[in-house]
């Protein structure tokens, strides 16, 4: 777990700073210099591209926009998740019923295969992008805040609160929300990867972020088609993507065993 | 010869023994109690002795059965003891069957695995087993999944497991913890009759299930065996400071000192209530119908009735926290309705109710110091915090707590402090009335008395009104001044206390103090004294609802609903009462 | 049982009808249209195509003509082919992506439950920490970086398995893109088996098998294995969705002429009706298998179908 954060900070620590102290910008060509192996000659650290564009500083770019549009739509589908989940959970009976049912039939839905319509019909809209994954992955977060709320709810402390004339609004910041807290970091933890997998599929498949700009999803498609000549293309930003998402993966799992941990005390 | 004979038995996680240098011996075709308090490992030993104790338990000592060592032996071994020679009834019938599974099958599978049967005719072998713990229909129940028994019938089908292989010793773990008092009394009856020679090992909290039961007990504490002997003997002159205090705190439905009628006004009463559910099918359930009930100041009020007499629904709508679909309260003059929020303050304020789980009823994220002052912050919000403080640090200490216990958060207290500290936050306005469902259901011994004597205290320094809901006849009788009961939603019988422990008018009433065990072996346990269980809310039985279960009942009661009617100074609703007051 | 299946069937049909028309409108309200943009051809061609493909007509008028083609299963012309019908593309590409998508969850499900299970049962061990490890890559590494790499590796680099599809023979050209899309599920299986065999291991039912003699093997068989198959068959609609958008990359990377690979050259060439027709065509395959998936969870948990 203490890895996991620990690598994360360096890489968008990294992603902050780097472009800062190489000389390059992200867009620049120069056929001058096309695919140079990685190196410390002329501060080409991850080599360069076919167009001659220094890739240390594209990868940094893009692992700033794809944590970006990760972190942003994560937020989108915690908002969405936990205001709808905390609803039907808390409201329960006949509302939670039709609430439910429906992000059942959601679920069954081909959301990426929508996105994709999406993303050809409206021209590949940047804002788009988040809220396309935000709208993707909110349904498991709903769920759960849901089922918690539920139990919550049911809670003989909650019922005490009320009998107290405790209103409902502390109800639910005050005995409601702290307990929720857990579960939704360990989901928000788990939401990132997710983001950052549908982020970098659709910039894979070119459906994403649009050139000059860059993801790292675009730059495994920039190296695939390169990757008998500069196979450096592909593997470096593979590799940190992979890494990423193992982080992010690790942190979750490290934190649902924490929270799981001291639930059942 | 012994047929299991434990030396030095010392079960360990990691570096704390829960068990420690126990040994004991069962004969053959003993019957012998294991008893004591929750967490003293009597539980542990059980499991221990058929090898299921979890991986990180470490176990030393020895454990002789026949003859042969079985501790720390190998899994192959063990499960040719296992079922075979030594089986176990577990506590919960719901848990302890697999969900997943026709109850036949789960049985069939036994005697596949020890060869003891194949094909048709482990089937049959089934069934007749399945016949002989009094499963109706067995043929049928060969084909019903867990969910679809009753509790009762559930714990039936476990035993029918437990005995199929013809075991020399049956260990029951709290076997009839989880049922309903004239249940409980069945399938004891039934462990008893289908044991043949087959020893038992009945373990239990409760010394009254012992009592009349065991020929020798063996009593633990804190993972020690503290005594052990003949349980005529032990119950007579018990040696160990832990018997005698089990016995002191086992409450007795037959002796022991009882509170008079009350004799203050009418605070509160409620005027034909009933309240409705749906169930997830949308089909209705009547879980309270038209109950009449009043309860004066300073009085306790006792419901009681097993699991779906409607106890619990009953007071929750009175209180607000679910609809009332018919009648009205009353209280101090005023009608209480809606919903608890719409309610005014001073309403609010004089109703209060404590939980059975404190465990649930406390916010684990909450200190005991916000918990216990935030019914404050609500109602006197100009406080300033050190007279809040002040008042909090008072009823604590009311409630017997310390200030050290002001900065704890819930699961750093144990079971009776946390009920305590419940207690605290119900009583830190003042309320006029105060309801406890089932408050000490949870607790053992000594922690269940010091409650009790709490409200004992409290009603009478303030003149409290409660109304205390439980399924325990023996702790009603130590409290109450008054007792109701329940069963299906309708309210069978109200009397003083005095009056429904001598004289039970309805059938039901003295079926249930029948059926309450007696922690004394000199007391003559009765036999069952009802048969079948409770009915689904779905479809009451017509006319009067006890009448299917009723040995006294005829054609009326089928017919026709009882009313509630006077006879001596008791309300009852029977339509025989009469007759049956005069031959008892 | 019956009456359970009937239900579930009665959601699908709504569920489907409400992807074809958000497909649709979709679809239809975005700005610009295909020919809008630098190679859009005369005005006069223009609008004898915009005729033949009823963009003329009113909005409802357009939809009701779509959704009765499609009850004859016609999903109109290509865009950028007008000499192909949709169906056609689908009918051509969709025979390579089913071997290639049936395989990749055969193998999936086989060795994420074994590997799983093997796990659970030696919880703590070398043997579970190795496949935990190998899971956990596994779910972090997306199959458009394993495709790839495993294409550098194993084709380019050591030549032992064909990299692309047309030309090599035999069933070594299946060998890489099935294990690329497998991969993934495998790990994501083998964590759910793992974490719900534990569970239902830990359970009191289990520990009264125990109690019956019934040896690890009859445990496992007779009373663990169908409630800890619950969560892996819920997650059968998932994988199936997963393996479906793995297809797309692997077909791409691999050069397979399958559904995937029409669908993500009909996206980049913004040909609206081909990607429309495909999106319903997996949206229906998706939800007819989630129907399946549902009606087999009533089959195995008895509590479920009585609701």
């Amino acid at each position: 777990m203490k890895w996991s954060a620990g690598l994360l900070l360096f890489v968008l620590l990294l992603a902050i700073v780097g472009p800062w102290i190489s000389p390059y910008a992200f867009q620049d060509t120069n056929f001058d210099a096309i695919l140079r192996a990685p190196g410390f000659v002329e501060a080409h650290y991850f080599g360069t591209d076919e167009f001659g564009r220094d890739l240390f500083v594209r990868t940094l770019l893009g692992i700033r926009i794809t944590l970006l549009v990760a972190v942003v739509a994560s937020l989108v589908s915690l908002i969405i998740g936990v205001s709808y989940g905390a609803i039907a959970g808390y409201v329960g009976g006949r509302v939670d019923a039709v609430m439910m049912r429906i992000v059942d039939t959601l679920y069954a839905l081909p959301f990426i295969f929508l996105v994709i319509l999406l993303m050809v019909a409206f021209e590949r809209n940047f804002l788009l992008i988040f809220v396309a994954i935000g709208a993707i992955n909110w349904l498991d977060m709903a769920r759960i805040v849901r089922g918690q709320t539920l139990s919550l709810r049911e809670r003989e402390f909650v019922d005490a609160a009320r009998l107290t004339g405790v209103s409902t609004a502390r109800i639910i910041f005050r005995h409601i929300a702290p307990n929720l807290l857990g579960i939704v970091i360990v989901y928000v933890t788990l939401t990132i990867p997710q983001a950052i997998l549908v982020e970098s599929f659709l910039s894979f498949l070119g459906l994403g972020v649009q050139e000059p700009q860059t993801s790292l999803g675009s730059l495994v498609n920039g190296g695939v088609k390169q990757m008998e000549a500069a196979p450096w293309m592909l593997l470096i930003p593979a590799t940190l993507l992979a890494a990423m998402l193992m982080c992010f993966n690790f942190l979750g799992d490290a934190l649902r065993d924490f929270f799981d941990a001291r639930h059942s005390q | 010869m012994s047929l299991l004979e434990v030396n030095n038995l010392r079960i360990c996680y990691g570096d704390t023994a829960v068990v420690d240098d126990v040994s004991f011996v069962v004969r053959r075709s003993e019957s012998v109690g294991l008893v004591g308090e929750s967490g003293c490992g009597k539980s542990q030993t059980a499991l221990a002795l058929l090898g299921l104790l979890p991986r990180d338990a470490s176990v030393s000592g020895s454990i002789r059965f026949d003859g042969a060592e079985i501790a720390n032996t190998s899994q192959r071994q063990l499960d040719e003891i296992r079922a075979t020679r030594i089986s176990i009834v577990f506590q919960d019938p719901m848990q302890a069957l697999n969900p997943y599974l026709r109850i036949g099958q789960q049985l069939r599978q036994i005697l596949l695995q020890h060869n003891l049967a194949r094909g048709t005719d482990a089937d049959e072998k089934v069934i007749a087993m399945l016949a002989r713990v009094g499963l109706p229909d067995p043929k049928q129940q060969f084909h019903a999944y867990p969910h679809q028994l009753s509790g009762g019938m559930r714990q039936r089908a476990m035993i029918a497991s437990a005995l199929i292989a013809r075991p020399d010793l049956l260990i029951a773990d709290e076997p009839t913890t989880a049922l309903d008092v004239t249940v409980q009394a069945q399938i004891l009856e039934l462990l008893e009759e289908l044991r043949d020679d087959t020893a038992l090992l009945l373990i239990t909290h409760d010394l009254g299930i012992v009592a009349g039961r065991c020929e020798r007990l063996l009593v633990f504490e804190a993972g020690k065996l503290v005594e052990s002997g003949p349980t005529g003997a032990m119950f007579a002159a018990p040696a160990s400071d832990s018997m005698k205090r089990l016995l002191k705190f086992a409450p007795r439905i037959d002796r022991g000192a009882i509170l008079p009628p009350a004799e203050g006004k009418t605070v509160l009463s409620v005027e034909g209530a009933s309240v409705s559910y749906r169930d997830a099918s949308h089909r209705e359930l009547r879980a309270v119908l038209d109950v009449t009930l009043s309860l004066r100041q300073a009085e306790t009020l006792a419901i009681v009735g097993e699991s779906g007499s409607g106890k619990t629904s009953l007071v929750r709508a009175l209180l607000g926290l679910i609809p009332m679909h018919a009648g009205r309260v009353v209280y101090a003059g005023q009608l209480l309705e809606g919903a608890v929020q719409t309610r005014a303050a001073a309403q609010r304020r004089d109703l209060q109710l404590v939980f059975q789980d404190p465990v649930s009823a406390l916010n684990p994220q909450m200190r005991v110091q916000s918990i216990v002052s935030e019914p404050l912050r609500v109602h006197a919000g100009e406080q300033t915090a050190q007279v809040r403080l002040a008042r909090v640090v008072a009823i604590l200490k009311k409630v017997g707590l310390n200030e050290s216990f002001l900065h704890r958060f819930p699961h750093q207290l144990s079971g009776g402090q946390a009920q305590r500290v419940a207690i605290a936050r119900s009583l830190i306005l003042e309320p006029k009335i105060l309801i406890c469902d089932e408050a000490v259901a949870a607790l053992d011994g000594s922690a269940r008395d010091q409650v009790l004597e709490l409200l004992r205290a409290v009603q009478r320094e303030s003149g409290l009104s409660i109304i205390f809901i439980s399924h325990d006849l023996a702790v009603v009788r130590s409290i109450s001044h008054r007792v109701a009961v329940l069963y299906l939603g309708r309210l069978l019988e109200v009397a003083d206390t005095a009056l429904l422990f001598s004289e039970p008018r309805h059938p039901y009433t003295r079926a249930l103090l029948d059926a309450s065990p007696v922690p004394d072996p000199l007391v003559p346990t009765h036999a069952a004294p009802i048969k079948g269980e409770v009915p689904s809310l779905l479809s009451p039985p017509s006319g009067c609802v006890f009448h299917p279960r009723c040995k006294f009942a005829d054609g009326v009661c089928s017919d026709k609903r009882p009313l509630l009617r006077e006879i001596a100074g008791v309300r009852v609703a029977c339509h025989h009462a009469e007759v049956l007051l005069k031959h008892p | 049982m019956m009456r359970y299946a009937l239900h579930r069937l009665l959601w699908a049909i709504p569920t489907l009808l409400l992807v074809i028309v958000l497909a649709f409108l979709m679809v239809h309200a975005a700005p610009g249209g295909p020919f809008d943009d630098e190679r859009a051809p005369h005005p006069d061609v223009l609008a004898t195509v915009e005729a033949s493909y009823h963009l003329d007509e009113p909005l409802p008028q357009q939809l009701g003509r779509y959704l009765y083609g499609l009850i004859q299963g016609d999903l109109g012309p290509s865009f950028r082919y007008p000499n192909y019908s949709v169906s056609e593309l689908i009918g051509h590409g969709f025979p390579a992506s089913l071997k290639l998508g049936a395989l990749a969850m055969l193998l999936a499900v086989l060795v994420g439950v074994s590997a799983g299970t093997f796990a659970a049962l030696r919880q703590g061990s070398l043997t579970d920490r190795a496949v935990m490890s190998f899971a956990m890559t596994g779910i972090s590494i997306p199959v458009f970086v394993v495709a790839p790499v495993l294409v550098l590796l194993l084709a380019v680099k050591l030549h032992w398995l064909p990299a692309g599809w047309s030309g090599s023979a035999g069933a070594a050209k299946y060998v890489l893109p099935v294990i690329t899309l497998a991969l993934p599920q495998i790990a994501y299986i083998a964590r759910l088996t793992r974490a719900s065999m534990i569970d239902v291991l830990g359970r009191d039912f289990i520990r009264t098998a125990r109690a019956q003699g019934l040896g690890t093997r009859s445990i496992i068989r007779v009373h663990a294995l169908k409630p800890a198959m619950l969560p892996v068959l819920s997650y059968m609609g998932p994988a199936i969705a997963a393996i479906l958008t793995g297809s797309v990359v692997v077909e791409q990377v691999f050069g397979i002429p399958g559904l995937g690979a029409s669908f993500v050259q009909g996206a980049l060439n913004r040909d609206y009706t081909l990607v429309l027709g495909i999106v319903i065509f997996y949206a229906t395959l998706i939800i007819a298998l989630n129907l399946i998936v549902d009606v087999l969870y009533g089959v195995i948990d008895p509590r479920v179908r009585q609701q």
